[in-house]
């Protein structure tokens, strides 16, 4: 009862300490929405880019053309050296015939039709395919020389360069803003720390009478951490909305795809209540972490 | 019963001057005590090291059985709940009424609010105050900030009231009035260590008088015993 009891005049005496020094504190709390709102661009990014990953190492495909003349044994050779690759899942592995594939040509165009329908199995052009997902994507290259390196192997095929190239600047892109993200929250601390100082500063005669009339020194610290902790919060209030608000309405503004149906958006349920918990909590830890900072190196008792 | 017990203490500051040399006194629960002496001869120093804001250099220091020179910082609290201080300057937070400010003291401790509210008023009342509790100390005369102070420092029933020239801010008349506080709470049981320069009131009060000069004592004057010397 008691110490909640001191607890309860701590919260009390910080929140009307963030309002004393107004001025100071919003200059705190403008400091932490700018980075919060960093932050939250860079988690909306950074979650997009690992899902359009996914999508694309889920849908992108190599395809080994083999010989027109392959047999059926060397068929059967080529597979069993694809299995064996490191890339590779056997089950991920899946042979189409190439009548399948003329058949399906057919079934799409009427001159096909014409055309094709008078081959015989050996007559065709067409070639037999090896239709292959890989397991780690940024290995897909060196997958597919290995594919082509295998005997039978004509041609192999997968959208090389652009699928790398996007994923690699999407990478770049993920790592700068984790960067600027550090480097503002450091500053942020560092600003916070600052408020406190000069809350403590401001509030050194009530520092001097709580430890004349026998408060602990614990109880006189935890008011400027939480201090600190609630900056942290109010200056997450605005990320959050806009992250509430703003992710679903760019999700909705662009169907749920950028540019292409190639690069789908994480959808806003519940990706935009765990960032917004995530800003919350960075928001708090930066404050406290900056308000226990300027406590050890201020309030000497 | 010896209350305070101080044994062979001195204290160097960090600058290298000594303010206190080899001191030695014992004051007994209930007394009523001043000291005196000269500006600089150690009066602020000797009462500092009885609430722990400065520590002895060397020497033993007992307030209430506790070594003063031995607490850790972060148990300071502990011996600062059996003491009391008041200061010249009173030592107000101005943006709380005369009942806040007492008040206080006893919420850092977290007691219950209705236990607050009848301490203080009790407090208040035994210093004279309990019909300007809700007054802010810019409206207080000097005299009455004062009696708010010692009502703050007494709320929470100390052994030992410690008061550093209470009165060097208060014009006769009124310094009279504090005194009066003063011996009341000190009939009550509470022990008293007042450090003044004013004369008239040590003549007058007939209390134990203890005299610095050149941070050792010249004089142990017994209840009565002082007569009408020069600080």
């Amino acid at each position: 009862m008691k110490a909640f009891r001191i607890l309860g005049r701590n919260i009390r005496d910080s929140f009307k300490s963030v309002f004393r020094n107004f001025s100071l504190s919003l200059a705190s709390i403008s400091c932490i929405t700018i980075t919060l709102m960093v932050v939250a661009v860079s988690i909306v990014l950074s979650f997009n880019v690992t899902n359009f990953t996914k999508i694309v190492e889920r849908d992108v495909t190599i395809v080994a053309f083999l010989d027109v003349d392959i047999t059926e044994e060397e068929r059967e050779k080529v597979y069993d050296q694809i299995i064996v690759l490191d890339n590779i899942e056997p089950s991920n592995v899946e042979f189409i015939d190439k009548m399948d594939i003329s058949e399906e040509m057919m079934e799409s165009s009427d001159v096909f039709n014409s055309i094709m329908s008078e081959w015989t199995r050996e007559e065709s052009p067409i070639q037999d395919t090896y239709q292959i997902k890989v397991t780690d994507i940024n290995l897909i290259n060196k997958t597919a020389e290995e594919i082509k390196d295998i005997k039978n192997v004509d041609i192999v095929k997968y959208g090389e360069g652009m699928v790398e190239q996007l994923v690699s600047v999407f990478d770049v892109i993920r790592k700068v803003t984790f960067g600027i993200v550090i480097a503002l929250i450091i500053v942020t601390a560092f600003l916070i720390a600052n408020t406190i100082k000069i809350t403590i500063m401001s509030r050194k005669r009530e520092i001097e009478i709580m430890r004349l009339v026998g408060a602990s020194n614990i109880n006189i610290k935890i008011p400027f951490i939480f201090e600190g902790l609630i900056l942290g919060m109010f200056g997450s209030i605005i990320p959050i909305v806009v992250t509430l608000y703003g992710y679903t309405a760019l999700y909705d503004h662009f169907g749920g795809q950028l540019f292409t149906n190639f690069i789908k958006l994480v959808e806003p349920t519940p990706f935009i209540y765990l960032t917004s918990l995530g800003l919350l909590l960075i928001g708090m830890i930066v404050g406290m972490f900056g308000s226990s900072r300027a406590v050890k190196k201020y309030l000497k008792i | 019963m010896d209350l305070i017990r101080i044994k062979d203490v001195k204290k160097t500051y960090k600058t290298g001057t000594t303010a206190i040399y080899d001191l030695d006194l014992t004051i007994k629960k209930g007394e009523f005590v001043f000291i005196i002496g000269s500006t600089g001869c150690g009066k602020s120093t000797l009462i500092k090291m009885l609430y722990r804001e400065e520590k002895p250099s060397s020497g033993q220091i007992l307030v209430g059985g506790l070594d003063v020179g031995k607490i850790k910082n972060r148990k300071v609290y502990k011996l600062r709940r059996k003491i009391g201080v008041v200061f010249q300057n009173y030592q107000l937070l101005p943006n709380e009424t005369a009942y806040e400010n007492v008040a206080f003291a006893l919420e850092v401790l977290g007691l219950p609010k209705d236990e607050v509210h009848s301490k203080v008023m009790k407090v208040l009342d035994l210093v004279g105050l309990k019909n300007k509790a809700k007054q802010y100390p810019r409206h207080l005369s000097g005299g009455e900030q004062q009696r708010v102070a010692i009502a703050r420092a007494i709320v929470n029933g100390p052994k030992i009231l410690i008061c550093d020239e209470p009165t060097g801010n208060l014009d006769p008349e009124t310094s009279m009035e504090i005194m009066d506080v003063l011996e009341a709470i000190n009939e009550l049981g509470t022990t008293i260590i007042m450090v003044t320069h004013d004369i008239n009131i040590v003549k007058k009060m007939k209390k134990r008088v203890v005299k610095l000069d050149s941070g050792r004592i010249v004089k142990d004057y017994k209840e009565g015993e002082y007569k009408d010397e020069s600080i």
